[in-house]
């Protein structure tokens, strides 16, 4: 077969978005130390090209790509939709959040290089290759790459303080990851087998309602939802999240689980939609429910901040599941399309700004009292007010309380659920919305509280850091204001079954 | 429909010197008070524009959307100015109060900071075009309030501050179940379509109403959701002053009125019946904050169930669903936030002049500030219902209202109040004034000003006294309170 | 017939190793295990290459090479992390036993 030129016109920004960061993780090794100015060059370059892939997906609707002009079945397509381009862009702005906070803390001094400074950045690079080939991969093998690729550089990222209980926790996180991910291949395998093809365009037109799909997606989505850590999946996540360094948790918790999430979206409503039954959306969202709630009594009884922060994750991960049951309930009277599709899509990115600003706020609190036990922290507030600001307007997005992204996705979902008639999960939704108020305020209590003498910071917290913070904790609160731009772009290639639902 | 552009600009001038306040150096005293003071000045100014030109007919709307389908909208319309002036007018006072009162206090920016988010809370509550708007900045409230509660930092802060937000997010869960499931029937509900919900089923209807009034009665304070309110008053002076009589108790009760008047209408809530248990309520609420009121001895405790008592007669006027009715409950709006805010600036005074918290220590408080007890007293006396301060106009016409919905019943509601009233603030001011100083002879008599506070504790309850027997004296001029009241219910019902 | 001895034997391994992966605590047996049901799945990969007929489908058979690396490199970063477990704690189990 000669190979068929694609017929795409514009720039291919779609296989830059890919290629930049993995070269960049190929160079940064022999680097060493500077391999922190070379992440600190790309990863401003990276949004740029994520904001041009998504200015190109705007104005030309879909991108696809055909890798050396191959097209599906024998080559592999890249695509990138509304969703896709969403999350490459929100990947971008985490990072560059991310990278500008850890500027200073993962610099090694010349003379002495540290392994955990000099894996970082490397990792970080790699890291964000693996997530964007994740979002924007068409081919189900291929992606099956892009999240063993993403576990490889998520586990040592998450061990980077190479003690006993994060290496232990690392560990744990690598076995449910390989579990998950050997079970999608075997999913993988018997979608090839029946189909001829993992090219997601081209299995959404043939795969049929037939035991073998059926048995093809329950493993790739058990695989799926064992690296997303969804309740009952989620024992990894505590300890690995909140062992890592403050940089390293907020990427994890913030982008690496919402690949897998993701991808579970992609299997369901692209390539497989005409597969999968309600009962299974229904029984997808009561994981969901039981996460939410589970995750949210538990975040409420931790001691440390960055577990309470991690379990908030375990939490908020259910949010992202109700969708699935939702999707198509729009109701006559809704003047929308997709609401509950385009609500769990928003919660994923408003999470993600909110959790990295969590995350990255307890790293210093943590650095600046030496601990993070919750109780202990009084006074904090004062001492850091920019920090304890940004904090309490992440936990606004995680409340679910206006103005946040987090609000504007939760009243998608909501609305959806009650003109479907599905109240159950509103109910779901509200009474995990009061016990995040729980957490959160709980957290936020002793910070606030005022002591004898104020509370100087046992190390000085540079301004820079506070700024990152801050900033990612706004684009999470700019994301109710505004979310008309990421709205509008999610609908580009939106798949037909978050409009009609699924079964 | 006018410019968009006077609606923001309302907003901003609290939300800029919110957000400017936010990230000011605790030591930059003076440009935070210049910044303050030229927020509350110039919204002040705006509404006093718009309050010439809505009297003519004119609606202000500023939309945008949010995502298709959920639109930002702030309307200007009568009801919403009625608000908002009440909002801008005190809020310059309870400025002018608090940077008095705070003095050199701890965490100024963050205070000054929150509290001018929460009056750009409370003006985006009285803008909002549509409930879902009304509900963002009704969130917006509680939470900026919050640190405003728990401001000192102590225990009993921070159990009060759990209090209220345990029973707010509460009362916002139900709100929001409400706001959604009627939403998911009939789409977006804006406040100037009436009659959408006309198609729902009585069953609905009745649930969706308890859910909305249920949610809001929470920040209305009305029984048994009230409690939050007498424990929020370990918070500072100012800050109670804005909770009872500006921001937060009147949100609540402001979002009945919308629910009754706008959301469903004036009609539906009659035909439907829901009107008479509101008033129920309503009434019960009244005798029972003011039978608590009666047991109180700490003077801010006194106040707290006062303002129990008091709000309730808005609900009450309106949810008796007759024209004059709801003329009392919305001129009470303004009526009681002048009054209410009058007497907690003078407790706060005393408080910090004199160290007076409690009932028995008022003796003698007339003579030592003179002034400030002049103001308290005016206020008591029209919260009891005296002509001719602005109390006695409201209870007149809810009372007739009352006779004209033909519910005879709340004569003697409104008569057992007043009776009430007068049992635990006659006292106050019997003390103030005619109880001679401890260890202090009778008829020794210290010269006037001598004992007063800071002017600037002074200032701002006198001049809401003079204001609240002013609505009181001239109620007949067409910008006075009820003028506006009438002009809002002549509109509403199409008279 | 080679396909069909190929995909059952694919599918022991992977039965055999989902048991292991489940059952072992010890993290060595765990990679293990880890690395048969990967086998399986590769098996069970030229299985349904093979029944495309003589010479097999190409596809499955690159996939199987790519996945292979990729099962070589996590093997590797799981044999440094229980190395480094082990040094640190003397153990080889993420999770020790209760008590």
């Amino acid at each position: 077969m000669p190979p068929v030129a694609a017929p795409e016109a514009g720039f291919p920004w779609i296989v830059l978005a890919i290629l930049l960061p993995l070269a960049g993780m190929v160079a940064a090794l022999p680097l060493g130390r500077h391999a922190r100015a070379l992440a600190l060059l790309l990863i401003p370059a990276g949004l740029v090209v994520a904001l041009l892939l998504a200015a190109q997906v705007w104005r030309e609707g879909e991108v696809t790509y055909a890798l050396g002009g191959w097209t599906p079945p024998l080559g592999i397509a890249l695509r990138a939709d509304g969703f896709s381009a969403v999350m490459v862009v929100t990947t971008a702005v985490v990072l560059l959040g991310v990278a500008l906070f850890a500027q200073s803390s993962f610099r090694a001094p010349p003379g002495e290089e540290t392994r955990a400074a000099l894996l970082f950045w490397a990792l970080l690079l790699g890291l964000w290759g693996a997530l964007n080939a994740a979002f924007l991969g068409n081919d189900l093998f291929n992606l099956y790459v892009a999240l063993e690729l993403l576990t490889l550089a998520a586990v040592p990222m998450a061990s980077l303080e190479a003690r006993a209980e994060t290496l232990a926790a690392a560990l744990r996180y690598l076995f449910f990851a390989l579990a998950g991910s050997v079970l999608y291949l075997l999913g993988a395998v018997l979608l090839y087998g029946a189909y001829g093809t993992l090219d997601i365009t081209l299995l959404a037109e043939r795969a049929g309602p037939e035991p073998v799909t059926w048995a093809a997606a329950a493993l790739m989505t058990a695989g799926l939802l064992a690296k997303t850590a969804l309740f009952p999946l989620h024992l990894w996540l505590p300890p690995a999240h909140a062992g890592a360094p403050a940089a390293a948790s907020a990427v994890l918790s913030a982008l690496v689980v919402k690949a897998s999430f993701f991808l579970v979206l992609r299997l369901w409503f692209d390539a497989l939609p005409g597969v999968m039954t309600a009962a299974a959306g229904q029984l997808l969202a009561a994981l969901g429910a039981g996460a939410i709630l589970f995750g949210s009594v538990l975040a409420l009884h931790q001691v440390r901040m960055k577990l309470l922060v991690a379990y908030s994750t375990v939490a908020q991960l259910g949010y992202l599941f109700l969708m699935v049951p939702l999707a198509g309930g729009g109701g006559a009277a809704q003047p929308w399309d997709a609401g509950a599709w385009s609500g769990g899509v928003l919660h994923a990115v408003s999470h993600a700004f909110a959790k990295a600003a969590m995350f990255l706020a307890a790293g210093l609190f943590l650095r600046a009292a030496g601990h993070d036990r919750i109780a202990e922290l009084r006074g904090m507030g004062a001492a850091l007010p920019m920090v304890t600001l940004a904090f309490g307007l992440a936990g606004l997005s995680l409340l679910g309380l206006p103005p946040s992204g987090g609000f504007i996705a939760k009243w998608l979902l909501l609305t959806t659920a009650m003109a479907s008639g599905q109240w159950w999960w509103a109910l779901v939704m509200f009474a995990g919305g009061l016990l995040a108020a729980g957490y959160v305020f709980r957290a936020l209590t002793p910070l606030l509280a005022r002591t004898e003498t104020p509370v100087l910071p046992g190390r000085p917290v540079p301004r820079h850091q506070q700024w990152a913070v801050l900033g990612l904790a706004l684009c999470s609160v700019a994301l109710g204001v505004a979310p008309l731009m990421p709205f509008a772009l999610l609908q580009v290639g939106r798949p037909e079954a978050a409009e009609e639902g699924i079964g | 429909m006018r410019g968009a552009l006077l609606p923001l600009l309302v907003l901003a001038t609290s939300l800029v010197p919110a957000v400017v306040i936010f990230f000011l150096s605790e030591h930059a005293w003076r440009t935070r008070t210049a910044i303050n003071i030229a927020g509350a000045v110039g919204k002040l100014a705006l509404v006093a524009y718009m309050l010439d030109s809505v009297a003519a007919g004119a609606e202000y709307e500023l939309r945008f959307p949010l995502v298709p389908g959920l639109d930002f909208l702030l309307r200007v319309d009568a009801l919403a100015l009625l608000f908002v002036t009440l909002s801008a007018a005190l809020w310059l006072l309870t400025t002018i109060y608090a940077i008095a009162y705070l003095g050199e206090g701890p965490h100024q920016s963050r205070f000054f900071g929150f509290f001018s988010l929460c009056v750009a809370a409370t003006t985006g509550i009285a803008l909002s075009g549509s409930l879902i708007t009304f509900f963002i900045f009704y969130e917006l409230l509680t939470l900026s309030t919050w640190p405003l509660v728990v401001h000192r930092g102590d225990g009993e802060s921070f159990a009060a501050g759990r209090k209220y937000l345990a029973y707010t997010l509460g009362g916002s869960t139900s709100l929001l179940l409400g706001i959604v499931w009627l939403e998911g029937l009939v789409g977006p509900i804006e406040f100037t379509r009436h009659g959408t919900l006309a198609g729902l089923d009585s069953a609905t209807l009745g649930i969706c109403f308890l859910l909305l009034v249920g949610g809001l009665a929470v920040k209305a304070a009305i029984v048994p959701l009230h409690a939050w309110l007498p424990a929020a008053m370990v918070a500072p002076a100012p800050v109670s002053a804005l909770l009872h009589a500006v921001a937060v108790v009147k949100a609540g009760a402001f979002g009945i009125l919308r629910v009754v008047l706008d959301v469903f209408g004036i009609g539906l809530v009659q035909a439907e019946g829901l009107g008479v248990p509101l008033a129920a309520m309503a009434s019960l609420t009244i005798l029972y904050g003011s039978l608590r009121a009666l047991a109180q001895d700490d003077i801010k405790r006194r106040l707290a169930f006062s303002t129990v008592s008091q709000v309730s007669y808005i609900t009450l006027g309106v949810a008796l669903a007759g024209p004059v009715a709801a003329v009392g409950g919305l001129v009470h709006l303004v009526h009681q936030g002048l009054m209410k805010i009058t007497l907690f600036f003078c407790a706060g005074a005393l408080a910090e002049t004199l160290h007076i918290h409690k009932v028995g220590e008022m003796d003698g408080a007339g003579r030592r500030m003179p002034l400030t007890m002049l103001a308290f007293s005016i206020a008591a006396l029209g919260m009891i219902g005296v002509p001719p301060v602005a109390g006695f106009v409201s209870k007149w016409y809810l009372g007739v209202g009352g006779l004209q919905a033909g519910q005879v019943w709340v004569i003697f509601v409104l008569a057992g109040s007043s009776l009430l009233n007068a049992a635990y603030f006659l006292p106050l001011v019997y003390r103030a004034w005619f109880v001679p100083p401890p260890g202090e002879r009778a008829g020794g008599w210290t010269p006037l000003l001598a004992r007063e506070g800071h002017w600037g504790l002074v200032l701002p309850p006198v001049a809401t006294a003079a204001v609240a027997l002013a609505a009181g004296l001239f109620a007949a001029v067409a910008l006075s309170p009820l003028g506006w009241a009438r002009l809002i219910v002549a509109r509403d019902y199409g008279l | 017939m080679t396909a069909t001895l190929y995909g059952l034997t694919g599918a022991a391994l992977v039965g055999i190793g989902l048991y292991g992966l489940i059952v072992r605590r010890h993290a060595l047996r765990r990679l293990l295990a880890f690395n048969l049901l990967g086998s399986g799945v590769f098996l069970l990969f030229g299985a349904v290459a093979e029944r495309a007929g003589p010479g097999g489908d190409p596809v499955p058979h690159a996939m199987i090479i790519t996945g292979i690396v990729v099962a070589l490199a996590a093997t590797a970063l799981g044999v440094a992390l229980v190395l480094h477990l082990a040094r640190e704690t003397g153990r080889a189990e993420p999770d020790p036993p209760e008590g």
